[in-house]
């Protein structure tokens, strides 16, 4: 996890670096993505070229359209630029534009990946915390127990029998990630109990909730805010599944649906776009993470 | 804690050699379709009962737990040697080209990695046959999952750089990709060996939601997610049908006991 590093540092340099960070992978992504739809089987190909109602101008103008796509660099300039402008393109298999598909989509993707982080994070923090000031064997063990059923699901099955079930369906994220927060928070907990100035402190009397508070939290909390960047990636990748199989029309179910009908310029830009939001969650989380370090909380 | 790990151990060894061998159990093939008896309930003759098609279930799923395995062990074992060689050369090289494989590293791991693999898949021609499906997705996962591994076995390399062994090595003049041949890659067997444990699970569920939402291995070939998609299908979850399910939450429970992800970095 990233954060920790370079605590020497000063806040707003590492803060740039962040920044200066975030710019490059976005364009780095955004060429490897416009780089492999560009080469992909068939990218060329126009099912418009086979309708026989076209005359040989026509033909000729469409081919002449996809032989300006030809060169990677020039691709991946346009699709630039059309995103910056605002324009993502049309939507081939949806007959419609990317920006209206994305418009009405996202408040259902917002809504569910909201709720899982929220209900994720409250779950995990809290077993965690408990888990490690208990340091029972019956609490680690149950704790063990249903954290490794809940990992041994595949978040699609878990999305079909909750569904099926008549479940509460926007929870799921929150399933599925739960386990995976508690088992990262629960270890990096864990490991600040065991610092030299805790285990001075609790020498010398001060009590385990105290001492939980005013030296284990602050100690993880830099490690605990870089998985907080990275949690919103997992929480879109669970979203793509409990999506599809729950039908909620959300950016999950359209990437899917993207996928299946091989719409590339739509795949295109949801790449884009999902680079753009994982990318600043982790830069978010760099920023707090080198804001707190620095505060030395 | 020993005992446990044993028993689980040999439970782990047992799903995987009844998989390797399904003859022994059952004489059925996986794709052969019982018309008299489609959607039969668990009987004698079939003992987990028939799909919709008339397949026997246990012997789709015997030879789905092969491929599913076979799948996610070849794919694992792809993108560690993968990892090995890429965090191997970063590690040892460092400077721009560190800087370089750090981003890349990144930028994977910040990605949904089912957004990726999905993505990824539909990149490739998406009605191919069974045989290339499965290929196609033992490629896809090999390639998606270096990443997290390669990060780990840079780290180890950047401690063993400055290391008596490697500093003699190069004295004798040992440098480059002999070097890294030789020396490097031959201490980072055990990083490299828990890096296949760790990513066997991942494997394994990430072929299951991939196959499970359509794009992985393709019918009438059986793998756990094809088999998982049937619960989508009965409205009653009977044996049959979660059988799939139970196997591999074993599968992956067994996983994560024996080869505990603490354990493995001490």
């Amino acid at each position: 996890m990233r954060g920790t590093s370079s605590k020497n540092s000063s806040v707003p340099r590492r803060i740039f670096r962040a920044c200066a960070g975030f710019v490059l992978t976005i364009f780095a992504g955004g060429c490897l993505t416009a780089t492999m739809v560009r080469l992909s089987p068939g990218f060329s190909a126009d099912e418009e070229l086979l309708d026989a109602r076209l005359n040989q101008e026509s033909q000729a103008a469409l081919r002449a359209t996809h032989n300006a796509e030809r060169s990677i660099a020039a691709f991946y300039f346009r699709s630039l630029t059309n995103i910056l402008r605002g324009d993502f393109g049309y939507s081939r298999s949806m007959q419609r534009p990317v920006r209206e598909l994305l418009a009405a989509r996202l408040p259902v993707t917002i809504r569910l990946i909201g709720i899982g982080l929220a209900g994720a994070w409250l779950l995990g923090v809290s077993m965690a915390a408990f888990v490690v000031l208990r340091r029972g064997p019956i609490s680690r063990g149950l704790a063990g127990a249903i954290m490794g059923l809940l990992l041994s699901v595949p978040s699609g099955v878990l999305a079909l029998i909750i569904y099926y079930q008549g479940g509460p369906v926007q929870c799921l994220i929150a399933l599925v990630l739960f386990p995976k927060i508690f088992q990262y928070v629960r270890n990096v907990l864990a490991h600040a109990g065991r610092l030299p100035h805790v285990l001075a402190a609790r020498a010398r009397g001060l009590g385990i909730g105290r001492v939980f508070l005013r030296h284990v939290v602050p100690a993880s909390l830099p490690q605990v805010l870089a998985l907080a960047g990275v949690s919103v990636s997992m929480a879109i990748s669970a979203a793509i599944p409990v999506e599809v199989i729950c039908d909620l029309p959300g950016i999950g179910q359209l990437a899917w649906k993207a996928a299946l009908s091989r719409d590339l310029p739509l795949l295109v830009n949801l790449t884009f776009f999902i680079v753009v939001v994982t990318q600043l969650g982790n830069l978010l989380s760099d920023c707090a993470g080198a804001v707190f370090t620095r505060r030395g909380l | 804690m020993k005992r446990i790990r044993g028993i689980l151990a040999a439970l782990l060894l047992a799903v995987a050699l009844i998989a390797l061998f399904p003859k022994v159990i059952t004489q059925a093939p996986y794709d052969r379709q019982f018309r008299e008896a489609a959607g039969c309930p668990p009987s004698l003759r079939f003992p987990l009962g028939t799909d919709d098609l008339g397949r026997d279930r246990l012997s789709r799923l015997l030879y789905g737990t092969r491929l599913s395995l076979l799948l996610a062990s070849a794919s694992a074992l792809a993108s560690t040697l993968l990892a090995s060689l890429v965090g191997a050369a970063a590690g040892y090289i460092g400077g721009w080209c560190d800087r370089m494989v750090m981003r890349a590293i990144d930028l994977t791991l910040s990605l949904p990695w089912l957004f990726v693999l999905i993505t990824a898949r539909a990149l490739l021609p998406l009605n191919v046959s069974p045989l290339l499906s499965v290929a196609i997705t033992f490629a896809l996962l090999a390639l998606v999952g270096w990443a997290s591994p390669a990060r780990v076995v840079r780290a180890a390399v950047r401690e063993m750089r400055d290391s008596d062994v490697l500093v003699q090595a190069k004295a004798a003049g040992c440098r480059g990709p002999r070097l890294i041949a030789l020396h490097i890659l031959p201490q980072l067997k055990p990083v490299m060996a828990a890096q296949f444990c760790t990513a066997v699970p991942i494997f394994i569920l990430s072929e299951a939601n991939l196959s499970l939402l359509g794009v992985g291995v393709a019918e009438p070939l059986p793998s756990w997610g094809n088999l998982l998609r049937d619960i989508q299908n009965q409205p009653s979850l009977t044996g049959g049908v979660l059988a799939p399910l139970i196997l591999l939450v074993v599968v992956i429970g067994c996983f994560q006991v024996v080869f505990s992800v603490e354990d493995l970095h001490s």
